[in-house]
């Protein structure tokens, strides 16, 4: 018993070595650049396959060539992450920072299938390390050999870290950029520099990462955003820019998870976020993370909120008009696309409502969306609860979980609050996935069935539409709306909302659950245009979707993530049949990005703004 | 009437003494002016009496009622107006939309979902810009208003809970000085003419000077002198603390 126990410590110190890796890399090029590097993951993935290949040809069962594949697969991905660096990043550290974020979705999407076409979409079973390949004995358990290997390497990593951040010029200049913000802009053109050495720092620790666990996990197409969900976690639980930080947590998350497989296999997932939904709640900042200091001032100018002018309302008319004759002219194709968008346009905009006036960006707002689909399909197919009925449930059950996630997540701001909203998603979506008995889990659900009046495709189409209109249409009139102001007011400035009497925390916890309640009326219909549910829709990938369209839209407008969504959903299904449509994707997102830095929605605001302008100009010109 | 008590008022962080056991009161329609050097609590001093922070220990009480550690939006709806050291007003409303909102706030009509705000309070609030004279910009963003005009906003705002009593942290901070004299005319009329106690810290001495009905000092946290102008002109510590001569030094 007590064997057991020891090799399952071991076993999750050899876990947490990789997890500490990625985490390290990732804290310091938030710590540094402030960017949350959601392309971490890929370089996980990268250093994995690109080891995989050099094993292949270098090692041939020595010792020596096996390390040596290592080390040079991880400079292989250091060099990668420079490169994005300065052909992506660099380019708009001047842009908002959630763009930064968008790009770094872009890469995601590029890089999964630029190692598809790679290395092909089969599984990679990782080599055996030469020399390491066999297991010792230890009090009667066997534990693998490469494991002690992987026990030492975190350790020596963090001792080699905290030399090159206290014993060099570099890791001095390192240190002062992530305590003081104002230094960085002071140094000029050696930004640049610093900015580019810490991606090539932070990729080589996540091609590091990817390297050593190749034989034990192998290589596949999954492991970025499984891997960028832990490593998140393990930041956050931490403490943000503190590397022993991620280096406790990591060993945190190891040891519970390899004894979650030894208690109770179906945790595994849950327990991760379970974790960190604990730490973060009872030290918000995380183990070893300092509080962000609260700026009087607030956060950087948002643009004036206005009501729609004459225009945008004549425009919206004309779009309503179009939606209304759709049927009337389109083909059984185009109704199911539009029905889809219509969806999205209602999921986008209910992002859009804590992202925008609430300044609450969420990672996981694809939970409500799920909870929502989940509620509606479970009651249809448990209890034959009539479509109707179902329908209505979606937004409450939605509303619920919102009101019970968002009560932590409004306790954290910025980017605790993100991942924290992430965490939770992943609570919930790992519950479906290995709930089997009651979800399907992989399966999902099948076989849901409109009621007969709805089902004929025309019919269900002006109720989505009705739907998602009035939706949309009741959070535009709470944006305008007193409870509109109280959200904005926290966001643009907390001290002072607080100063007049606003309960910043309570409104912004109302706004995460309108929020929710509206993207589980979107959920609650998705189920049933589709006939059934899978636990993708309230993956990482659909969070990330929504996010894509509000920010692709612009966060700034209002009818900017609903273009956006629509734009998306639009683009996705024509390239989805390709092989290799996320490259396009991926690729077209970077240069939306690097060209549009405002969002697109943007481009019809600096339109209108330029209309004004021109309409004051022949005014005064007239005598 | 004695509008704010504060007795033996503490505040540390970690090992820093921020305010160090303070005593003074404010008188309606007085304006008291809080002077000290860089760091020497006056802020956290603010902080405390708006409920922003947690006094470790002591006394504040607004009308006789004790208001120490309540949040600072109950402490707000009990009367008090603050502006900032840095200014806070919300850069994405305009400024009659950021007096609306404190208006709308101080009325308790926060929670409504469906009516347009725009047209809440309007009148009100045009009344209040115009009367620090800023109503002929009441469309304008706030985002984009030269630093003067924006204290002038920040005292509307303030103004807008009807208080009883006004915390104002250095009002006339990174304003050109004839401007400085201006706004603080302007305050100390508005404060008179509806009997406001005004507390404010300023770093400009013809501004305290001229203005303060009464003026207290502080140093590392501890009042070291208080009284009229007159009085405070000639004390001894301050003029030394004044002068450079450290306090320190003479021990
Ligand atoms: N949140 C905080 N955490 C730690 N120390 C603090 C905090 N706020 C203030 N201090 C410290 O308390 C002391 C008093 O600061 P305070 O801001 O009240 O001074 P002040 O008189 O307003 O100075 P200034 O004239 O520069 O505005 C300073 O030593 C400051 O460093
Ligand atoms: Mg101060």
């Amino acid at each position: 018993m007590t064997g057991q126990i020891v090799v399952q410590f071991l076993t999750g110190l050899a876990g947490a070595a990789s997890l500490f890796l990625v985490a390290a890399g990732l804290s310091i090029i938030f710590g540094v650049t402030r960017i949350v590097n959601f392309a971490h993951g890929s370089l996980y993935m990268l250093g994995a396959y690109i080891a995989y290949s050099l094993t292949e040809r270098l090692a041939v069962g020595t010792i020596y060539g096996f390390w040596v594949s290592v080390v040079l697969a991880a400079l292989a991905v250091a060099l990668i992450g420079a490169a994005i660096e300065i052909a992506i990043l660099r380019r708009i550290y001047r842009a908002p920072e959630l763009f930064q974020l968008l790009a770094t979705f872009g890469v995601v999407l590029v890089v999964q299938d630029a190692a598809l076409w790679i290395w092909g979409p089969v599984d990679l079973m990782g080599p055996r390390a030469p020399g390491l390949d066999s297991s010792v004995e230890i009090m009667g358990q066997r534990l693998p050999e490469y494991d002690l290997a992987l026990i030492v390497i975190s350790p020596l990593v963090l001792g080699l870290l905290w030399l090159l951040f206290y014993r060099t010029r570099w890791g001095i200049l390192v240190r002062a950029a992530t305590q003081d913000r104002e230094m960085v802009g002071a140094l000029g053109r050696n930004q640049a520099w610093l900015f580019t050495s810490v991606f090539f720092v932070g990729a080589f620790l996540a091609g590091l990462g990817g390297a050593i666990q190749l034989p034990k996990g192998g290589a596949d197409l999954l492991i970025d955003l499984n891997i960028i969900a832990a490593a998140f976690v393990i930041v956050v639980v931490g403490g943000m820019g503190s590397i022993t930080g991620a280096f406790l947590a990591a060993i945190l998350i190891g040891e519970l998870q390899a004894f979650a497989v030894l208690l109770l296999p179906e945790s595994t997932l849950v327990i991760m976020f379970l974790a960190m939904a604990v730490v973060l709640v009872v030290r918000p900042w995380g183990l070893l993370g300092r509080p962000v200091a609260e700026h009087a001032a607030g956060r950087a100018a948002e643009p004036l909120l206005r009501p729609p002018g004459r225009t945008q309302r004549m425009i919206w008319g004309a779009v309503i008009a179009c939606l209304l004759t759709l049927p009337l002219i389109a083909e059984d194709f185009t109704l199911t696309l539009s029905i889809e968008i219509m969806i999205l346009a209602l999921f986008a905009a209910s992002l859009h409502f804590i992202m925008g006036p609430g300044g609450m960006v969420s990672f996981g707002h694809a939970a409500y969306f799920g909870l929502g689909a989940y509620g509606a399909a479970l009651l249809a197919t448990k209890l034959d609860t009539p479509m109707e009925l179902a329908l209505l449930a979606a937004p409450a059950i939605a509303g619920a979980g919102a009101l019970v996630f968002g009560w932590f997540c409004v306790r954290l701001s910025g980017v605790y609050l993100a991942m924290l909203t992430l965490a939770f998603a992943q609570i919930a979506w790992s519950v479906v996935f290995q709930w089997y008995e009651l979800t399907g889990g992989e399966d999902g659900l099948l076989g849901i069935r409109r009621t007969p009046w709805a089902d004929s495709r025309i019919v269900f189409y002006y109720l989505v539409l009705a739907a998602c209109g009035v939706a949309i249409y009741a959070m535009r009139r709470m944006i305008f709306a007193p409870f509109g102001y109280a959200v904005r007011a926290g966001r643009d400035s907390r001290l002072r909302a607080e100063a007049i009497g606003i309960d910043t925390r309570r409104f912004e916890w109302m706004a995460f659950l309108i929020a929710g309640a509206m993207a589980g009326i979107a959920g609650g219909l998705y189920v049933y245009s589709k006939g059934s549910v899978f636990p993708d829709e309230m993956s990482i990938p659909r969070s990330v979707d929504g996010l894509v369209m509000v920010l692709l839209g612009g966060v700034q407008t209002l009818s900017g993530p609903l273009f956006g969504a629509a734009g998306f959903t639009w683009l996705h299904d024509a390239i989805s049949r390709l092989e290799y449509w996320r490259f396009i994707l991926g690729g077209t997102i970077i240069g939306l990005v690097l060209a549009f830095p405002e969002g697109l929605g943007g481009i019809w605001r600096q339109l209108e703004d330029w209309v004004r302008r021109r309409r004051a100009v022949a005014r005064q010109a007239k005598p | 009437m004695t509008v704010l008590e504060v007795r033996a008022l503490y505040k540390g962080f970690g090992g820093v003494q921020a305010v160090a056991g303070i005593d003074f009161d404010v008188a309606a329609g007085e304006l008291l002016a809080m002077i000290g050097p860089n760091g020497a609590g006056k802020s956290t001093c603010f902080n405390i009496l708006n409920g922003q922070l947690r006094p470790d220990g002591g006394s504040v009480r607004l009308a006789g009622r004790e208001i120490a550690g309540l949040p600072p939006g109950h402490i707000s709806r009990l009367g008090v107006g603050r502006t900032f050291q840095i200014t806070a007003t919300f850069g994405s409303m305009t400024v009659a939309e950021n007096v609306q909102t404190a208006l709308i706030a101080h009325h308790r009509d926060l929670a409504g979902l469906w009516r347009p705000a725009a047209s809440l309070h309007r009148a009100a609030a045009m009344a209040l810009l115009e009367r620090v004279g800023m109503a002929a910009q009441a469309d304008r963003a706030c985002g984009v208003l030269a630093y003067g005009d924006l204290k002038r906003v920040e005292l509307a705002v303030a103004l807008a809970n009807d208080p009883m009593l006004l915390l104002m942290d250095e009002p006339t901070a990174g304003m050109a000085p004839a401007e400085r004299v201006e706004l603080m005319a302007l305050t100390a009329e508005i404060t008179r003419e509806r009997n406001i106690a005004v507390l404010f810290t300023e770093h400009d001495m013809d501004v305290v000077f001229g203005h303060a009905d009464r003026i207290i000092v502080l140093n590392r946290g501890a009042l070291i002198a208080s009284g009229t102008p007159q009085e405070v002109r000639a004390n001894r510590r301050v003029r030394e603390l004044y002068l450079g001569e450290s306090v320190e030094a003479e021990r």
